[in-house]
């Protein structure tokens, strides 16, 4: 498949990010941040044109890519569950709030919806602990969660979906 | 009460929009300290940081001061980095503090800078956070626009660029040599040190990590003295504490206090008690890579030192009767950590928790030392069938042996932070992990 060029803005985006370090694999995980709000995901074709940009090896773009968990490798669903179950959450219930979506949305962590709506992921602490159970879509924080209102809140996110910036 | 508990240096922010924009922070006091700093010499700041026993907030506790001086004397360029790759499981305090007061951090970041002679530090903040990286963000734009980054920095011969960048998903980030290596675009895997940062770190020039809440502390200390600021401390260890309090508590939150509270204060006074009516049965000190408190040790301020040595918390043993070693003869305790403070109650399934802390360290080794990368695995496998009654006789001192066997023996402190809490729990709360195991064998014949 071939990929298209990079945007004009994201282009000049990349240059003013490149003027901030002292050489371009400092700006790998810049990079590779606006590859993925370009492209969505971070195919075998992005990573070779996030390496032909920075004039770095492909194998490491593609060591770097692999090596953090918010490089996605596949597509996502236009909003990105992150709910947390570490301890903080999980003595508030948040394995409870994990169930609760699973249900109302039919997938496990890792999935996303086969309508693209709805990417699921079991989140490692999210750093809002004095608010748990929690967890984040995109930029914003969905605070003392209680399982009976995610439906609710799903639906709401369905409707004004939360993409995740640059 | 918390209002007559609470001492607000670094919060004092919290919760009003306006300080968030410059102006509004340049209304409340703001940039007065790095007026004043620009002023010093770079050498009169290290020595208030140092007189201030200004302690980093981001889990080691070392002397902040001392770290600074580290920096050779011939360094031509230096580097500061904020660590604001906040992820320690119960830690949720530099991302409130970035978010209600970005300019404080700015402010902080700006001083130290000028004290180290750095012309260029960088803002690592956790790829998750998303709005917290939008107001950093914004807030040093808006620094750049008012003069106070830049060629001259607020109209003085200094020129300081600050960068911000985000993570991507990663908690050994948070170490700060990993951090380095993923600040400079590659895989984020610790270090060997040394050499120490402070000597070869970012692209292999003298480099000061530090922390978040660390640098917002920077500000008061050139404005009221250092002085000031130890005295507000406790023995070794300058100013307050911000504690993030979680778990079974009535009123969780984030509290910035004395450091001297002991951890019953918090729960009671600050904390509103355990809730429902209930008791408390175990309490994390400093984030999850710390052993546990149990009951009879909460009389113990929640100060560096103290935690690591008052003979009322007992030390970790790596099996009954023989105590953890951690070098020269030194026993573990616990440690202050990060402030995160999490409450368990009477009925908390200790042997689950362990276990959900165990899978945690074992997603985030990042694969490079054999002790980790396959001893992690194997505490989280095997607390997990423990856990769920499924445990094998011997699979208590099987536990022990792996995390003895990580224990010291890694580059980074992530495997310490696995085989701690391991031993920790093991040691205090036997018991229940015995009952488990009682059960399970119980179970099978």
């Amino acid at each position: 498949m071939q990929t298209a060029p990079l945007s004009d803005a994201a282009k000049q985006k990349l240059n003013a990010v490149l003027s901030r370090y002292p050489n371009a694999m400092a700006a790998c995980l810049p990079a590779l941040h606006l590859a993925r709000a370009e492209y969505g995901h971070l195919g075998d074709d992005v990573v070779k044109l996030v390496a032909d940009h920075l004039a770095l090896p492909v194998a490491h773009v593609h060591g770097v890519v692999t090596f953090y968990t918010m490089f996605r490798r596949e597509p996502s669903g236009q909003n990105v569950l992150r709910v947390c179950t570490n301890i903080s959450c999980m003595l508030r219930g948040g394995y409870e709030i994990l169930g609760a979506v699973e249900r109302e949305l039919g997938i496990k962590p890792g999935q996303t919806t086969p309508d693209g709506c709805f990417t699921l992921i079991e989140e490692e602490c999210l750093a809002a602990c004095a608010n748990a159970p929690m967890m984040i879509c995109g930029a914003r924080y969905f605070l003392d969660l209680v399982p009976e209102k995610m439906p609710e809140l799903l639906a709401e996110l369905r409707q004004t979906p939360q993409t995740e910036l640059v | 009460m918390p209002a007559t508990r609470e001492t607000r240096l670094v919060t004092k922010r919290f919760g009003d929009e306006q300080a968030k924009t410059l102006a509004g922070y340049v209304a409340s006091g703001g940039y007065q300290a790095l007026k004043k700093a620009l002023g010093m010499q770079p050498a009169a700041i290290l020595d208030e940081v140092k007189k201030s026993n200004l302690r980093g907030r981001g889990g080691a506790g070392f002397p902040t001061g001392m770290k600074w001086g580290f920096i050779p004397k011939d360094a031509k360029t230096t580097y500061l980095v904020c660590n604001a790759d906040e992820s320690e499981p119960g830690t949720c305090k530099d991302r409130e503090l970035m978010y209600w007061d970005p300019h404080l951090l700015i402010e902080g970041m700006a001083i130290a800078s000028f004290a180290l002679g750095c012309h260029h530090a960088y803002l690592y903040i956790r790829g998750e956070m998303m709005r917290e990286h939008a107001v950093m963000q914004a807030a040093v734009d808006e620094a750049y626009r008012g003069g106070l980054l830049g060629k001259r920095v607020a109209g003085s011969g200094y020129e300081l660029d600050i960068t911000v960048h985000r993570g991507a998903g990663a908690y050994i980030c948070g170490e700060e040599t990993s951090l380095l290596n993923s600040l400079e675009g590659r895989r984020g895997w610790p270090r060997m040190k040394p050499p120490f940062p402070a000597v070869k770190g970012l692209f292999g020039q003298p480099t000061i990590v530090n922390n978040v809440e660390t640098l917002m502390n920077v500000p008061f200390i050139v404005e009221q003295g250092g002085g000031v600021f130890a005295e507000l401390g406790m023995g070794r260890s300058g100013g307050t504490r911000i504690l993030c309090v979680s778990g079974h508590v009535n009123r969780p939150g984030v509290y910035e206090l004395p450091l001297g509270i002991t951890t019953r204060q918090l729960i009671d006074e600050v904390c509103g008690g355990i809730w429902k009516g209930r008791k408390v049965k175990a309490v994390i000190p400093g984030g999850s890579s710390m052993p546990p408190l149990d009951e009879s040790e909460l009389d113990v301020p929640i100060e560096f030192d103290a935690l690591m040595t008052d003979p009322r918390i007992k030390e970790v043993e790596v099996r009954p009767g023989v105590k953890f070693d951690l070098g020269g003869g030194k026993t573990l305790r616990t440690m202050a950590g990060s402030g995160g403070v999490v409450v368990m109650d009477d009925q908390a399934d200790l042997p689950a928790i362990c276990a959900r802390i165990m899978q945690f360290y074992a997603h985030e080794s990042c694969g490079q030392c054999t002790p980790c990368r396959e001893g992690t695995g194997w505490l989280a496998r095997i607390s997990q069938r423990v856990a769920d009654g499924r445990g094998l006789p011997g699979d208590l001192e099987l536990m022990e042996s792996i995390a003895h066997g990580i224990g010291g023996n890694t580059i980074c402190a992530l495997g310490d932070a696995a085989a701690w809490p391991m031993l920790g729990f093991l040691t205090k709360f036997r018991g229940e992990f015995e009952a488990k195991l009682a059960a399970s064998v119980a179970g099978a014949a």
